[in-house]
């Protein structure tokens, strides 16, 4: 999995390396931006209310 | 033949391996999101909304002597906001001499990601009754985290537009979730007809846990309307 991500980026290896920061970095920022606040009402510690 | 299928396998058996990584991972993020993140933005968000609902209190009070038209006049009954309005502060020395956060009304998920939660239906700050407000205790920047430690007689001030409702914290006890009467008009006994103002927090139990919820009472002690006594007066600090 990823072996293939990593032949499928261009550019010698520093570059390499970089593009795949960078694409972890966007992972994490779209998990906690969209993905994570979807989940979290579906988590069985978020309820504090009577009723 | 037999390469190709030792060949299948490795695949296999590498990618699996990938794949309960990757879960891994993305579980411990969500876990620094929910415990840490949540609550470095929401504490953020709060403070910021209770310093836009001071202003706005400070302006409507100037702009309107009290009793001119209803806002400012603490005689008059406060409307139940819509829903997911923000329309109180809540401030509580116990937790802090500047600890405040907005009071929104409604209590699901995304108002509590936003402060303290005002059960709808449930009394207004300084009426007769029993105010209800629900908040986190941990995550989404844990506005009743030390709920734990308030003590009979500490003080809880609810700011509104018109005055600062000042309750006298009575007692507190630990109960089921479905446990519907703490908030009922005169405290644990639904049905009955209310003469005296109360104020209910409720709050999960143990923290991290939703298994059962922390719950406190206060009874009102007084109504101070804005401008007749300086706030660090009013709490006591």
């Amino acid at each position: 999995m990823y072996a293939l991500l990593w032949r499928s980026l261009p550019g010698p290896w520093p570059v390499k390396a970089l593009l795949a920061l960078l694409l972890a970095a966007a992972v994490v920022v779209a998990l906690f931006t969209w993905g994570f606040p979807a989940l979290a009402p579906y988590m069985p510690f978020n309820d504090n209310t009577v009723g | 033949m037999r390469r190709r299928l030792a060949t299948v396998v490795r695949v296999l058996v590498r990618t699996l391996g990938e794949v309960s990584i990757t879960l891994g991972v993305l579980i411990a993020l969500f876990l620094v999101w929910q415990l840490w993140w949540t609550d470095v933005v929401g504490e953020r968000q709060q403070l910021e909304q209770v310093a836009a609902l001071t202003a706005t209190f400070e302006r409507a009070s100037d702009s309107q002597p009290a009793g001119a038209d209803g806002i400012g006049d603490p005689s008059e009954p406060l409307e139940p906001p819509p829903s997911g309005e923000p329309f109180a502060v809540i401030r509580i020395p116990r937790f802090g001499d500047d600890y405040a956060r907005p009071v929104i009304e409604d209590t699901g998920l995304d108002v509590l990601a936003r402060g303290v939660g005002h059960y709808v239906g449930t009394a207004m700050p300084g009426e007769v009754g029993n105010v209800g407000l629900a908040g986190h205790r941990t995550t989404y920047g844990a506005p009743f985290n030390r709920i734990h430690e308030l003590q009979p007689g500490d003080r809880v001030v609810i700011e509104t537009a018109a005055a600062y409702s000042v309750y006298v914290v009575d007692s507190h006890t630990i109960v089921p979730p479905t446990h519907t009467e703490v908030i009922a008009p005169v405290p644990g006994e639904p049905g009955a007809a209310a003469s005296e103002g109360w104020l209910t927090m409720t709050s999960c139990h143990p923290m991290f846990s939703a298994r059962e919820r922390y719950i406190v009472h206060a009874r009102l002690s007084e109504t101070i309307p804005r401008g007749e006594a300086a706030l660090t007066e009013i709490l006591g600090v």
